[in-house]
């Protein structure tokens, strides 16, 4: 008696049968729905069997379970009750072996989650290796869904209504000691050889066991929903929930919504209850938008598909930083992490040991946090090599440049990078706004000139935006991908425009907020709805973080200041307000915000009264369209010009980028999630009202007028170079 | 046909927690001892009253099973007398009071009490729990908070201090303590325990001896909520143009919570007549108002407006205001949105100083209204409360 096909296999071990998870297509074992179903067959086999005492089921793969296969919702979910249906056969499933009065023991050697978790969840007994690196939780809600084999309803059973409650709201997971102290788990062992032993054993002494949650005189720990606690749980809960999400995220309120229903009702009803409000979930254009950008769009972005496919893979054992501020630093950081030796370079040898200092602090805190070993730091920094020297870049296989935002200073550090740098080398800057193609003026092999613009900081940024100059060719966009591969980030190309994709998009996030401050509505307003909204910060602190007087540079330093009147608008208040009113950002203490030593920061009293700020200025509805849709637009602007190379790159770009909310999908999906006809009808409306930077590109036009959705935008290839 | 009050009984209120004077009273007592009043005061009212409607919020426990008709069924007014039990917050006992003067009106009733009761400390506020705040499911989309938090977001968005509704506090404080040594509660009785000896002769809560000073040294009573609950956030994700809401409310400056019951006898002329009653107010008309449910409790003014419209009048029409202190921010803003003086609203303080037994306090300010317009020789008064919900309900009478 056996069974043995591409999923799992089992076999009989005196009176215990032990089922093996091996999935011979994937590398780890997935809760997908062909896997359900083999488990649900041996399953049925074995309870039925009466010499089969006791089940162990086991991995064969390093992990016990990843979760869910995401793939398989590549292909979007629409017919609702067929959904609801199946998941209600896996629970019926699931609860005969639940109830079956056979022994049922998950043995946890690595990673259980979400799905994977569920599963050890239906068995009666889960015993894990004490390993503190294997990870055990919930992380469905990521994604925009919440565990639906069960676990919503298990987490608050086995952890207390809080403690389940948060395990599932907020994904994270648990070492196997953390999770068997909140009661996910019911033992550790130190090795693997110890789990069958100890599977077996409970089995002997458990013969018949019962679920908590089908035991009668089981209390969940804390106390019920209806206990006082339990209550004050719940509606601190909701308020808390609003409070992180701003209602944006309705896979946290279905999930809190299954565990209120669910927890007063028996636990068969309450899986019923489960699976009406995950189908709900998981056909939420929420959900779509977080696993199509969050998942499959950055999981693709960091296998490098935007890399060249015919060129071969760039080796980078030499990196040559140029200048040593804070983005420099924290590039020497992350590259000499990687492993990379590090020439870092600045006007001064001084300057660049202060460049340094960053990484030393850094591994310093880390080694303190127990993040890295001290070997591992001291490693890391004997990679970086510091230099005033500009020949030291000899030998480099790429060079970053960062120096300060000028470009005349910018040629000049090219020229002298490239006397000594290898002809068939490739080399990069870092600007932020200056046009690749300007820039690569100055320099003699423009074909390895590109652009590699990462964000502050830069170690805990996770994109890079690789900017395609108009004669780089495809070997230094291999370079630059393969090297943000290195460096375990996000890449995305795009070609060269004026603040490339994100800066020039972010910018209209901040523009926008300061012309709705100029038009009267109060700066408080502004700021609260853009986070209502899901932006991470509202547009004038962040405006404050970056420096007013860094953007008034940037806009001084375009030579077609005079040609752009918004720009010119933007730039003659944030002058006023530097220039007049000494408001120059956050590092000054003074911006849009006061910066009072040692306490909050407070909106600066004074900007209402020069602007005038009245609450009925404008009506909250228009102020949320007005800060969100203008970047949508400005990214369906560089989708049409060609600065973007496909959707996903911007969604991508503008959710990993400047913060724009996943739950959109980023800023091109959040065109469908307005509707592109509703989208296209606002800035209609708000062109007329607010000004010509609302008008619609007549392909946006055009496609809201067929129906069509933003992601069947035909990419055509760069339509306009946008040199300086 | 108009709709008639003849009498109102309300109790004494006594503090609603394990050491106020009537935590052995069961609220079926209260409204028992309300409605045996009413029998004594005026023979031939017990046979020919129909039904019993009372307010009484959290019904459940000692105020479930529909304790209208508990308390008829005890009170020996015979097996005739039906009960019913309603539910609309702060504003139920009021809404009894309208409902009954509909039935009236209407022709469908001759003779009803309406009322209310509540037993805050033998059933605790929010044991009944309710969706509203707790199925997130609900409580998300509507932007849910507690009524705390609410008020303290009308005093941030409308820009009033602690300063002020302390000093409004004190004032309601004084204003109580003033009537009571003047004896205006005409309406009050009692509360007597079973061998008829007198548990509390007074409303239990009024402090004489407060001061601005001493309410001012209070700890807000919702800051930690709204910043543990996360309500505080809710609250500015509603009303964006809210850099951070100020807690200013405290036990001192919002309605206390005490025990009480209060009826009206309200019936038709021929009733009255028959059974020689003399009319004290005719109820002219009544009206509700719904407003968002997050900032909740700026219903009185929008209701108000509206009873006043439906009766042809004005604000300044009005001689006495009874304007529920469920916190000192609710008749304050009222009094500024709908330029009140100051000298015609609650002259014999509130809930703040007096309690707010929470289904009984619209019969009760009803009752406080009427003794105070008969006592300065006035003719109309209106009568409001914040609900619940984002509610309001007011209530214009005018002396026969």
């Amino acid at each position: 008696m056996a069974i043995d096909n591409n999923i799992l296999t089992y076999e009989m071990d005196g009176d215990v049968a032990i089922i093996t998870m091996d999935n011979k297509n994937e590398s780890t074992n997935l809760f997908s729905f062909e896997f359900i179903q083999s488990f649900i067959e041996v399953s049925n086999k074995l309870i039925g069997d009466d010499s089969v005492k006791g089940v162990i089921l086991q991995s064969a793969k390093s992990m016990f379970m990843a979760g869910a296969d995401l793939k398989q919702l590549e292909k979007p979910i629409t017919d609702k009750e067929e959904f609801v249906n199946n998941s209600l056969q896996m629970h019926r499933s699931f609860r005969e072996i639940e109830k079956g009065g056979k022994p049922f023991v998950a043995l946890i050697n690595g990673h259980a989650l979400g799905g994977g978790l569920e599963l050890a969840c239906v068995c009666h007994h889960r015993i894990a290796v004490n390993n503190p690196k294997t990870k055990i939780g919930f992380p469905e809600i990521k994604v925009g869904l919440f565990p639906g084999g069960g676990g919503t309803l298990k987490a608050p059973y086995l952890m207390g209504i809080q403690n389940g409650m948060m395990a599932v709201l907020q994904g994270k997971d648990h070492s196997p000691e953390k999770a068997l102290k909140a009661g996910l788990i019911n033992h550790v062992v130190d090795s693997a050889e110890d789990l069958i032993p100890a599977a077996k054993e409970w089995i002997a002494a458990n013969p018949k066991p019962v679920q908590p949650w089908d035991n009668k005189k089981y209390k969940i720990p804390g106390g019920g929903l209806m206990s006082p606690t339990g209550a004050q749980v719940m509606m601190g809960g909701i308020g808390n929930l609003r409070k992180l999400t701003h209602g944006n995220y309705p896979a946290a309120t279905n999930a809190m919504t299954v565990m209120y229903k669910g927890l007063q009702v028996p636990f068969d009803r309450a899986l019923e209850i489960e699976a009406r409000y995950f189908a709900d979930t998981i056909t939420s254009p929420e959900a779509k938008n977080m696993i199509r950008t969050g998942f499959l769009g950055i999981g693709a972005a960091k296998k490098g598909i935007a890399r060249p496919k015919d060129q071969p893979k760039y080796e980078i054992k030499k990196l040559g930083i140029l200048g040593a501020g804070m983005m420099g630093a924290g590039i020497a950081y992350v590259s000499a992490y990687a492993g990379m030796e590090c020439v870092l370079k600045d006007v001064t040898k001084e300057g660049a040991e202060k460049g340094k200092d960053y990484s030393r602090e850094l591994v310093k805190k880390r080694v303190g946090r127990g993040k890295m070993t001290q070997e591992m730091g001291d490693t890391l920094l004997s990679r970086i090599h510091t230099t005033d020297d500009p020949n030291a870049m000899e030998g480099c296989d790429l060079i970053i440049e960062a120096v300060f935002e000028n470009p005349e200073l910018k040629a000049k550090v090219t020229k002298e990078t490239e006397a000594v740098l290898a002809a068939d080398k490739v080399y990069a800057s870092n600007t932020s706004t200056i046009p690749i193609t300007l820039l690569a003026k100055a320099s003699d092999r423009p074909e390895n000139f590109i652009g590699i613009h990462f964000f502050s900081p830069v170690d805990k940024m996770p994109l890079v935006e690789i900017i395609v100059g108009e004669k780089t060719e495809d070997k230094a966009i291999a370079a630059a991908v393969d090297y943000v591969m290195m460096i375990r980030k996000i890449p995305i190309v795009v070609n060269d425009s004026r603040g490339f994709y994100t800066s020039r998009c972010f910018g209209t996030f901040t523009s926008e907020g300061l012309f709705l401050l100029d038009e009267g509505v109060p700066p408080v307003m502004i700021e609260n709805i853009a986070k209502t909204k899901g932006m991470p910060v509202g547009p004038l602190a962040v405006s404050d973080e970056v420096s007013l007087t860094l953007g008034l540079h940037v806009m001084e330093s375009n030579p077609d200041l005079e040609k752009y009147p918004d720009m010119l608008r933007n730039f003659k208040i944030t002058k006023m307000l530097v220039e007049e009113h000494g408001r120059k950002g956050k590092k000054e203490g003074a911006g849009f915000y006061d910066y009072p030593e040692g306490g909050k920061k407070v909106i600066w009293p004074k900007l209402t009264e020069i602007f005038n700020s009245n609450v009925e200025t404008l009506d909250k509805e228009t102020v949320a369209k007005r800060l969100m849709h203008r970047q949508s637009l400005e990214a369906f602007r560089c989708l049409d010009e060609g600065v973007l190379n496909s959707v996903v790159d911007g969604d991508i770009g503008s959710v990993t980028g400047w913060g724009f909310p996943i739950y959109a999908g980023g800023a091109l999906s959040y065109i469908d999630f307005v509707g592109i006809q509703q989208f296209v009808a606002d800035c209609d409306d708000f062109k007329a009202r607010f000004g010509p930077r609302w008008e619609v590109p007549q392909s946006l036009r055009e496609m809201a007028a067929a129906g069509k959705s933003i992601h069947d935008f035909e990419v055509r290839g760069k339509q306009q170079a946008v040199p300086a | 046909m108009e709709a008639y009050i003849y009498d109102t009984v309300r109790t004494v209120r006594g503090k609603g927690n394990k050491k106020g004077a009537l935590v052995g009273v069961t609220p079926t007592e209260l409204a028992t001892q309300c409605l045996k009043e009413l029998k004594s005061k005026h023979e031939g009212v017990s046979a020919e009253v129909e039904d019993v409607i009372l307010g009484c919020v959290t019904q459940v426990m000692d105020q479930g099973a529909n304790i209208a008709k508990t308390a008829a069924q005890q009170s020996g007014y015979g097996d005739h007398l039906c009960g019913v039990t309603l539910n609309r917050f702060c504003g139920s006992g009021l809404e009894a009071i309208n409902q009954a003067s509909a039935y009236v009106k209407s022709g469908f009733s001759q003779l009803l009490v309406a009322g209310g009761v509540e037993s805050m400390s033998r059933v605790k506020m929010g044991t009944d729990g309710g969706a509203m705040l707790m199925d997130p499911s609900v409580a998300m989309p509507g932007h849910a908070i507690p009524q705390g938090i609410s008020a303290d977001l009308i005093a941030s968005k409308y820009g009033y201090s602690r300063q002020d509704v302390d000093e409004f506090a004190y004032d309601s404080q004084m204003k109580a303590t003033a009537a009571e040594k003047d004896g205006r509660f005409k309406s009050r009785i009692d509360v007597k325990d079973v061998n008829g000896l007198t548990l509390l002769n007074r409303d239990e809560n009024v402090r004489a001896q407060t001061t601005v000073e001493a309410l001012s040294g209070l700890q807000p009573s919702f800051a930690m909520m709204g910043e543990m609950g996360g309500f505080d956030a809710v609250a500015i994700d509603r009303y964006p143009e809210i850099a951070e809401i100020n807690h200013v409310h405290h036990a001192g400056n919002s309605s206390a919570i005490v025990d009480g019951a209060a009826i009206a006898l309200i019936g038709n002329k021929e009733i009255g007549e028959k059974l020689g009653l003399k009319p004290r107010a005719i109820v002219k008309g009544a009206a509700v108002y719904g407003t968002d449910p997050t900032i909740m409790l700026t219903g009185p003014a929008p209701a108000s407006e509206k009873v006043l419209k439906q009766v042809g009048m004005q604000a300044s029409d009005i001689d006495l205001y009874e304007i529920n202190e469920a916190f000192a921010v609710v008749p304050m803003l009222m009094r500024d949105k709908m330029n009140i003086p100051m000298d015609k609203i609650n002259v014999n303080g509130g809930a703040i100083a007096l309690g707010h037994p929470l289904g009984a306090t619209g019969c009760i300010l009803m009752g406080t209204l009427i003794d105070e317009l008969e006592r300065q020789d006035k003719q109309t008064g209106l009568v409001t409360l914040c609900i619940g919900g984002g509610m309001g309900i007011a209530t214009v009478i005018e002396r026969v």
